[in-house]
């Protein structure tokens, strides 16, 4: 059985295939990469951007749905002023080429062997590599029960609003919105608290594997929450995408 | 060649001669850690150096700050590609540590509170090339990096300048760290863009 597919140490060309906005800041890219090795839910990727005149940039990109085949699925929050997620979300059109370099990362990733209880707990776009996992749970037939708390601005930066609502069995989502609610809504707007995880998460004694993605300030202060639930640290899995935000 | 992506200027170049192959700059601290900050009371706080022979040094907080301290102004570099130029801190030189420690090990495993570990040559930490700090920009650092210490290798790729450091393990033979059992470069010279195995 395949586990970790080897990575590819050497950049190659990928192209751009098909396009879908998950939210006026965000879309989803997809890519053609021949001879694509394969890859773990959780893994990222690493994209170069280069100019005219040889000038490149680089950043990481988590993989948004399991491997499959040559395409590889990518979703980019648009940053103000940002040097490459701008091009991404808004210059790149289908047909042009970037080059990627992966799979990377062999420790924020979930296997479907895995039999633990998943909490996944994602911040803005830290929902992307989460969402990779519950489509690979979906994908090899896992009934390993999974809990996504997802922390976003309100009801229009969902991403994957579509495929989130179509009930998963065995898949709780919980949206905890920071700063407009639909109407009516149970919870104030606000940020993550203690509570949230409490009520949303699984108790420490189910020894979940929590997965937490999003703004560096964001998984902090989950991390630091689900230790205060008693979780232990080595169940606990960050990803930090970014300095600002939460 | 690389491949050219239609319509990417990108951003006006800055850092020149200082910024090693694919790092970007920076003027905040980004955060990359594997799990949840560890918090360590400096009163429970110890830094240990075992030996290949099994002898330990360890030295207390008052021990450890009682040592001749010293104030490295360096450029650090993140696997993640941002870079930072002009990063001050204060510690103390490995050298220090080092003085009365007798070994003839060639790799050191350097393990941390929360379990975190990193491998390098120990080469790489005298000569004045690395430190113990527990300061930052005139501030005591912060657990999100590392303190109340971390170790600072300003050489190579961050993830070696382990956080919340606990000790030192001289060994006679390699032993791979956290990042490095999960897909990282054994060294990770930045200048060398030793970033995944096998680069
Ligand atoms: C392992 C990993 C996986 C990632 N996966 C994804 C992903 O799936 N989707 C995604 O959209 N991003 C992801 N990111 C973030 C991504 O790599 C870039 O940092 C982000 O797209 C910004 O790049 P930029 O060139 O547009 O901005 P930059 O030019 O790098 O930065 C411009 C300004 O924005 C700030 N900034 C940088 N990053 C962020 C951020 N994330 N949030 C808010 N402000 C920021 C900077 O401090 C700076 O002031 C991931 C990061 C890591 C480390």
């Amino acid at each position: 059985m395949e586990r970790t597919p080897a990575r590819r140490a050497r950049w190659t060309a990928a192209r751009l295939t098909g396009i879908r906005d998950e939210t006026p800041t965000a879309r989803t890219l997809r890519f053609s990469v021949p001879g694509w090795p394969g890859h773990l839910a959780g893994q990222h990727v690493d994209v170069r951007l280069t100019a005219e005149d040889g000038y490149s940039a680089q950043r990481s990109y988590s993989l948004a749905g399991p491997a499959d085949g040559d395409t590889v699925e990518l979703t980019v929050e648009r940053v103000p002023d940002g040097e490459v997620s701008p091009y991404l979300t808004e210059i790149m059109e289908v047909g042009d080429e970037v080059e990627l370099r992966g799979p990377v990362g062999g420790w924020f990733v979930w296997r479907p062997e895995s039999a633990a209880p998943v909490l996944l707990v994602a911040g803005g776009s830290g929902v992307v590599p989460l969402m990779a996992m519950l489509r690979e749970r979906r994908h090899a037939g896992s009934r390993v029960p999974f809990r996504l708390l997802y922390s976003l601005r309100g009801p229009d930066s969902r991403y994957y609003a579509d495929e989130l609502r179509r009930p998963d069995p065995g898949v709780d989502v919980t949206y905890l919105y920071t700063r407009g609610t639909p109407d009516p809504w149970p919870r104030p707007a606000g940020r993550v608290r203690l509570d949230d995880l409490a009520e949303g998460g699984w108790p420490s004694s189910f020894e979940p594997d929590c997965y937490v993605c999003g703004p560096t300030g964001f998984v902090e202060t989950v991390a630091d929450l689900l230790l205060t639930l008693g979780h232990a640290p080595e169940r606990i899995r960050t990803e930090r995408f970014g300095p600002t935000g939460g | 060649m690389a491949i050219v992506s239609r319509g990417f200027r990108g951003r006006p170049r800055a850092g020149g001669d200082r910024l090693p192959p694919g790092q970007y700059l920076v003027e905040d601290f980004p955060v990359l850690s594997a799990g949840p900050t560890p918090r360590v009371p400096t009163d429970r706080w110890e830094f240990a150096i075992d030996t290949e022979e099994g002898e330990t040094h360890r030295w207390s907080w008052q021990e450890f700050m009682a040592l001749p301290q010293e104030r490295p102004a360096v450029d650090i570099h993140c696997v993640t590609r941002w870079s930072k130029l002009d990063t001050h801190w204060e510690g103390v030189s490995l050298d220090v540590l080092f003085e009365d420690v007798e070994s003839a090990a060639e790799y050191a495993l350097v393990h941390s509170y929360g379990g975190y570990t990193t491998n390098l040559p120990v080469e790489d930490l005298l000569d004045g090339k690395a430190w113990i700090v527990h300061r930052f920009d005139g501030e005591e650092l912060a657990p999100v990096h590392g303190g109340p210490a971390r170790l600072l290798v300003p050489h190579l790729y961050f993830w070696k300048s382990a956080k919340w450091v606990r000790g030192i393990r001289l060994l006679n033979e390699d032993w791979p760290g956290f990042w490095e059992t999960a897909g990282y470069h054994e060294y990770g010279d930045p200048w060398r863009e030793q970033r995944y195995e096998g680069d």
